[in-house]
């Protein structure tokens, strides 16, 4: 089984990294841009055919370690 | 005193640490690998050095904070043990729960390295008895990811509490604008436990015990760790 894990920042954390590809895009001259906010994608396969099993795994993998909870949100896909 | 000093891949001032301790106590620390288990019998004080643990992947600090070895440094703090983290050793307290809030990318995205004034807050902890307390201070710094946030509740109990160790300030103590050089809210350059028993600071004292290499200012740090334990 294949999951996506999908890490963003909680809203209203700075993210200075974001606002450099913001300015990056609008000095490309790429319109249209509101803003921009960079997370991170982690592609996890999994050993197990069991949905249960794997959600509670990629639960556990999100709040121990893929995502900080005092910044960061995560959100986990089954992509089997 | 008898110190630990805990080594992570990516790890760099480990010896600058040990050199800082052992002139400070005259006894060199143990060193501690970080897929170890355990601390030495009787360890005092533990250091989390400075460095890139892990090329700071993921996060920095994220996966050293789960190494191994950790879980017997938060039973250590849980003990009233004393632990120091410096640098990415402050990135490792944060990420591993023994110090609130975290460390984000410095606000200007530069990693900055130069000397630094701070002032120190308080003087009645384990750390900082060899100072005064509103003592300006000059060390170095060297970081990207020292910009330190919390939620607001989480500013205001540090605050209340008095667990701010150490801020950034200009040479005359005035504190704001170039004088921070990360974006840190309240320019709060370190902090404390609730017991105090638990410091994470960005700043390097242990690059400045040698008036060769720009100042022994770093060595009150130290020498006040030496007379606590």
């Amino acid at each position: 089984m294949k999951a996506r894990v999908t890490v963003t920042l909680k809203n209203g954390v700075l993210d200075p990294q974001g606002k450099a590809i913001e300015s990056a895009l609008h000095s490309l001259g790429i319109d249209g841009v509101a803003s921009v906010r960079q997370g991170k994608v982690f592609d996890i396969v999994l050993d197990t055919a069991d949905k249960a099993a794997a959600e509670a795994a990629l639960k556990q993998a999100g709040e121990k370690l893929l995502a900080n909870t005092v910044i960061e949100n995560y959100k986990v896909d089954l992509v089997d | 005193m008898k110190s630990a000093v805990i080594t992570f891949p990516g790890s760099n001032r480990e010896q600058d640490v040990v050199k800082a301790l052992a002139q400070a106590t005259g006894k060199a620390p143990a060193a501690v690998w970080h897929a170890d288990h355990d601390l030495p019998q009787g360890t005092d004080l533990v250091v989390l050095p400075g460095g890139f643990s892990y090329g700071d992947y993921l996060r920095c600090g994220a996966i050293a904070g789960r190494a191994p070895i950790m879980d017997a440094v938060r039973a250590h703090a849980a003990r009233g043990g004393l632990v120091l983290g410096i640098c990415n050793g402050f990135q490792i307290l944060v990420e591993s729960g023994l110090l609130p809030g975290i460390l984000m990318r410095n606000a200007d995205l530069r990693f900055v390295c130069r000397m630094q004034h701070l002032r120190v807050e308080r003087n009645d902890t384990a750390f900082t008895s060899a100072y005064q307390a509103g003592q300006v201070v000059k060390v170095c710094i060297a970081h990207g990811e020292g910009n330190y946030i919390a939620d607001d509740q989480t500013i205001a109990r540090l605050e209340g509490e008095g667990r701010v160790a150490f801020r950034y300030c200009d040479a005359q103590g005035q504190r704001g604008g170039a004088s921070n050089p990360n974006g840190s809210i309240h320019d709060i350059a370190g902090i404390y436990s609730d017991n105090c028993r638990v410091l994470g600071m960005m700043p390097h004292p242990e690059n400045l015990i040698d008036s060769l290499v720009g100042g022994i200012d770093g060595r009150g740090l130290f020498a006040s760790l030496g007379k606590a334990a």
